[in-house]
């Protein structure tokens, strides 16, 4: 597995990004690196949706539960409990990952559509009793100020820290799309009737696939509780969810890398059009309007259909 | 909680219904668009808010109470006008595509409409008050009762009645149903079945004026009133069986209902109450209660 990854083409220009990323916090200024650590954390969410939306086929539409939850359960931790620190953190993603299971065991057994409906009003019921629950959950102020471990109070650690536990999560989920599990997944994606009928448990791989992608959910609302000590049920509000597909869809929803990109045009559309007009949603919608009309395969799904003329194929078929 | 007396139990279903009525309006123009559509409409909510916007402008502009109901004629139909530009521009060139993308699309649109709101009205909670007809209260039980909820009382079921005429009565409505069991057999008999989507994501959106208009003497008029209804728009329609008229009555009968005795007996999580009454409903019958026309 891994000496395929090592050969792979996109190795050595992954190689020199990630090693131009691990100096940059050393000149950049501050707000910049702030900026790309939240690019990294929304990726490693982007990503995770993408495993089930756009790798499994599974109409995902709540994700942003899982982020909340696992943001919430690891800041839960940290200011009532007095755990090690390591357990805190493993909390997150085992926390949503359960959730995870719990919501789409009921959730797999319906087809597309009533699936994502299903999901939406699970994931709602939690997301008001997170609002609602002010002596534990904070209610709609959220809990600011959570303690950090003196390791990740600075910026440039919580950083370094992010981008590791990113690139480690990259990496399981590059093995895990690759691995048997992986191409079953897809295959269920494409046919779930031959599936079934070569005896696959449909089912059985879907649950899975949805409790791995929570989990990862779950690292990446750990890792944002890191960026920003504090947690607000917003975290968990439906608009989210949307956010995240419309990263997937603007990167490309049949790459793996596509949801990087949306996740970085999103938050730098956020932060840097946010900055001159308080109007960035009305831009994000026109971009959105655009990519449906021109690059349905999303902006890396393009790039790549330009190099490699297959791949068009493949996304074709997904359809 | 306390002591709660049958005249306070009333009120507070009446209360329930009036919510429900909103919710009805709203409903069922979005199962309306979904039946025929087949899209779930994420703008509907975007539209909604711009009707009781208006609303709000035009009772501004018309002083005294005829304000409140020239704009309750006038607001929907600027809705309308609105949904007409954004399908003919549009919409229609995407009906060949799949779903996602067609619900990508309407978000795209909510995200255009919410901020256009944000640069026509700004950021400042607006409120509209009733027309003097429908102000002040009744005593039901010596329990006190705004009017203007009996008013919307009396509004759902005059719309259920309009809506149920227009589909089984007349001849673009009975079209409609057809294009929503069968749009290649209604195109083959020679309709121009774009027109016919056309005509009903506008009646669709019509309906979501109607509630906004009718919400504003009610509620604070405020940016984001469109993402709190959209999702609760969604889960009465998936509750109520898709493309159902009288599914979303009963989605939005539940909804409000259980939201109004959670204010009632545990107002800390009133609106769980509603989400736990949709999830019980999903899990036994995920397919809706009444019958859906997917």
């Amino acid at each position: 597995m891994f000496t395929r990854m090592l050969r792979s083409r996109w190795f050595g220009p992954t190689a020199g990004i990630f090693i131009v990323l691990l100096i940059l916090p050393l000149f950049a200024p501050r707000f910049y690196v702030y900026i790309l650590a939240l690019i990294y954390v929304t990726s490693l969410l982007a990503m995770s949706l993408n495993m089930v939306v756009g790798h499994g086929g599974m109409f995902q539409f709540h994700h942003a539960v899982f982020y909340g939850v696992g943001a919430y359960a690891v800041a839960l931790m940290l200011t009532k409990t007095s755990m090690p620190i390591w357990v805190d953190f493993i909390a997150g993603p085992i926390v949503a990952a359960i959730i995870g299971l719990i919501i789409g065991w009921f959730c797999v057994r319906l087809s597309r559509l009533y699936f994502g409906m299903l999901q939406i009003s699970l994931g709602s019921l939690i997301w008001a009793i997170v609002f609602r629950w002010y002596s534990f959950t904070g209610g709609d102020d959220g809990i600011h100020g959570i303690p950090m471990p003196s390791l990740l109070s600075s910026l440039n650690n919580s950083y370094y820290f992010i981008l590791i536990i990113l690139v480690i999560c990259l990496i399981m989920m590059y093995m895990i799309l690759k691995s048997p599990f992986g191409s079953t997944l897809q295959a269920i994606r494409d046919n779930p009737q031959r599936c079934e009928a070569v005896g696959i448990n449909v089912r059985h791989y879907q649950l899975l696939g949805i409790v791995v992608a929570t989990f990862f959910a779950g690292v990446a609302g750990v890792l944002f509780v890191v960026l920003e000590h504090s947690v607000f049920a917003d975290l968990l509000f439906w608009t989210l969810s949307l956010e995240i597909f419309i990263m997937c869809l603007l990167g490309g929803w049949f790459t793996f890398a596509g949801p990087i990109l949306g996740a970085a045009i999103t938050v730098a559309l956020r932060t840097f059009v946010g900055k001159y007009t308080e109007y960035w949603t009305l831009i994000l919608g026109i971009m959105l309007i655009l990519v449906i009309f021109f690059l349905p395969e999303g902006v890396m799904g393009f790039f790549q259909g330009l190099f490699k003329p297959g791949m068009k194929e493949v996304a074709e078929r997904g359809k | 909680m306390g002591s709660v007396g049958p005249a306070e139990l009333i009120c507070q279903l009446l209360v329930g219904f009036s919510r429900s009525m909103i919710l009805f309006v709203v409903c069922a123009g979005l199962s309306f668009v979904l039946g025929v559509l087949r899209v779930p409409n994420i703008a509907h909510g975007s539209l909604y808010m711009i009707g009781a916007f208006a609303t709000f402008s035009l009772t501004k502009m018309f002083a005294g109470s005829v304000g409140f109901w020239i704009a309750l004629i006038v607001a929907p139909l600027l809705v309308a006008l609105v949904s007409l530009i954004a399908e003919r521009a549009l919409f229609c060139h995407l009906y060949q595509r799949e779903h996602l993308m067609l619900l990508l699309f309407t978000f795209a649109l909510s995200l255009i409409i919410g901020d256009l709101v944000k640069i026509v009205w700004g950021a400042e909670y607006r409120s509209v008050s009733a027309p003097a007809l429908l102000k002040g209260s009744v005593s039901i039980l010596g329990a006190s009762f705004p009017r203007y909820n009996l008013f919307l009382i009396l509004i759902g079921p005059l719309v259920a009645i309009a809506l149920w005429l227009f589909t089984n009565k007349t001849k673009i409505g009975k079209i409609s149903r057809a294009a929503a069991v069968d749009r290649e057999m209604v195109g083959v008999l020679g309709i121009n079945v774009s027109w016919v989507f056309a005509a009903a994501f506008v009646i669709g959106c019509y309906l979501a004026g109607v509630g906004g208009a009718l919400v504003a003497p009610t509620v604070s008029i405020t940016l984001g009133m469109d993402h709190t209804l959209i999702i609760e728009a969604f889960l009465i329609v998936i509750i109520g069986g898709l493309g159902n008229m009288w599914g979303a009555l009963v989605g939005s009968l539940i909804f409000g209902v259980t939201h109004s005795f959670g204010v009632l007996f545990w107002p800390q999580f009133a609106i769980v109450f509603p989400y736990m009454a949709v999830v019980i409903v999903l899990l036994l019958r995920p397919k809706g209660l009444l019958k859906s026309v997917w």
